[in-house]
């Protein structure tokens, strides 16, 4: 791991006047959007929820996480509005926060070398349970970040952001940069071994490291790039977000620029499930929702990727997609969701799913509202109609 | 020297005037971060370009680079532009 930056110490920070958060066990979800993050409780039935926040109102948070491991410690993925990127972070569930250290950044460019500047800290993941206080950054431009001190600092993972292929595999800075920026996203780590990794990103697809990111190769075989002169190329697939499921680690989802696909490791081709949606709906979008215990069943949000890529509800008339048998089928749910003139996007961070049982269903969309499903998709209800336009949610278990 | 901080780094600073000192534009931020520890980085990238929206005057005149030169009764301001929506 680089060394770049001089050490420094966390400030405390106020999280802003409107910021009025207590530790509170049970369900959350939390929310980050381009104005700042709030946190949504529910009731016991999940039907009224109750919103809390902003915290750090009109702050860009691209990502709020919450530590699985220890349920009390929070992580913002922030951009600080002309002030650059950073991370906040709590340790008593949002009552407090400080600021990196140290936050995400690329080492400083030797003589030769194409520099680079972290435009924002895009996704987060916590590290595997055998190892407290690991964290891992995505950034765009595509960097990958590591912290082993719970998010206080971070330095580059070499393996990834000096790999001898990487301006292979990254997006030019101000050339062919994805509308966001070019971001490393979808950071997942194999449940049964840290050392084993999967990243993705919008302009090169899906990677695999069997080191703990010393070193990277693709993993792309049989995704579509329509947009290339080669439609099956080595790298080049734009990946919207994938997904491992905890409960079968060798089962890979993604929701990709060309279709929705599945992998089954140790095989390499991925398949295109997608093809099994509605011909009139198509299986373009950004998200994907894994149910945490049933292995065949997963919920995308369909987009119009027809013309000139709308990117919203095709014909305005939102709905949720489900499969129950793996992507061999699909069915539309929608009820409570508007019947027409609802042009709603979803961003590729914008779906969660809880723990409960029946399991929760969530999205949040580019127009401010998140909706819930108590119901695993069945229904559906506005709970917050108002925010700023969401960047992520995430359905989290606060612990006492 | 004095040094003018715009207000949303004065979370950092906890005053909109401070005193730090340095020849050049760099090494003045540089003692910035010693003293208010993370604000250079908001100032700077990491490649130590003045980031997109942050202006730094040297007795009202631009400065452009971090390599400026500074002497010990300069007034530095440094300002944030703004805009989007």
């Amino acid at each position: 791991m680089a060394k770049e930056n001089a050490q420094r110490t966390g400030e405390a920070l106020d999280p802003g006047r409107h910021a009025r958060v207590q530790h509170q066990p049970g369900l959350a979800l939390l929310v980050g959007t381009r104005k700042g993050a709030w946190i949504l409780r529910p009731d016991e039935a999940r039907a009224q929820w109750r919103t809390e926040g902003p915290l750090f109102l009109g702050n860009v948070i691209h990502h709020a996480l919450l530590d699985p491991r220890d349920g009390r410690t929070l992580l913002f993925a922030a951009r600080a509005g002309h002030l650059g990127p950073t991370v906040f972070r709590s340790t008593d569930g949002g009552c407090s926060f400080r600021e990196a250290a140290k936050p995400p950044a690329f080492r400083k460019a030797q003589a030769g070398e194409r520099a680079r500047s972290v435009e924002q800290v895009f996704w987060l993941t916590a590290g595997h349970p055998s190892e407290a206080d690991v964290w891992y950054a995505g950034s765009s431009p595509e960097g990958l970040f590591r912290s082993e001190d719970g998010g206080k600092s971070w330095d580059g993972v070499d393996g990834w952001n000096q790999h001898p292929s990487y301006w292979d595999w990254a997006e030019t800075p101000g050339e062919t940069n994805s509308p966001d920026g070019s971001p490393l996203h979808s950071i997942r780590i194999d449940p049964r071994d840290p050392a084993h990794m999967y990243v993705a990103t919008s302009g090169a697809g899906v990677f695999e490291s069997l080191d703990q990111g010393r070193d990277w190769r693709p993993l792309n075989q049989g995704v579509e790039a329509n947009f290339l002169p080669d439609p099956y190329p080595e790298i080049g697939q734009d990946t919207h977000c994938l997904e491992l499921h905890p409960l079968a680690p060798d089962q890979l989802w993604q929701q990709n620029h060309c279709g929705i696909y599945r992998l089954e490791r140790p095989a390499e081709r991925w398949r295109r499930v997608g093809e099994n949606m509605p011909r009139e709906i198509g299986d373009i979008g950004f998200p994907i929702g894994l149910h945490p215990r049933d292995t065949n069943t997963a919920w995308v949000f369909p987009m119009d990727g027809t013309d000139v890529w709308p990117r919203c509800s095709p014909d305005g008339r939102p709905a949720v997609y489900r499969t129950r048998d793996g992507g061999e089928s699909w069915e539309r749910l929608d009820r409570g969701l508007p019947r027409e003139q609802a042009w709603l996007t979803v961003k590729r961070q914008c779906m969660a799913v809880d723990s409960r049982e029946p399991v929760g269903v969530y999205f949040g969309t580019t127009n401010g509202q998140v909706w819930a499903s108590a119901d695993g998709g069945e229904s559906w209800r506005c709970i917050a109609p108002h925010l700023p336009h969401v960047f992520s949610v995430e359905a989290v278990e606060f612990r006492a | 020297m004095k040094v003018g901080i715009p207000e949303p780094l004065r979370g950092y600073t906890k005053s909109l005037v401070v005193e730090a000192t340095g020849n050049t534009v760099g090494a003045l931020l540089d003692d910035l971060d010693r003293r208010f520890p993370g604000i250079r980085f908001r100032i700077a990238d990491e490649q130590g370009q003045l980031r997109r929206h942050l202006r730094i005057f040297i007795n009202q005149k631009r400065a452009r680079s971090l390599d400026t030169r500074l002497a010990p009764d300069d007034e530095v301001q440094i300002l944030q532009a703004l805009s989007g929506g």
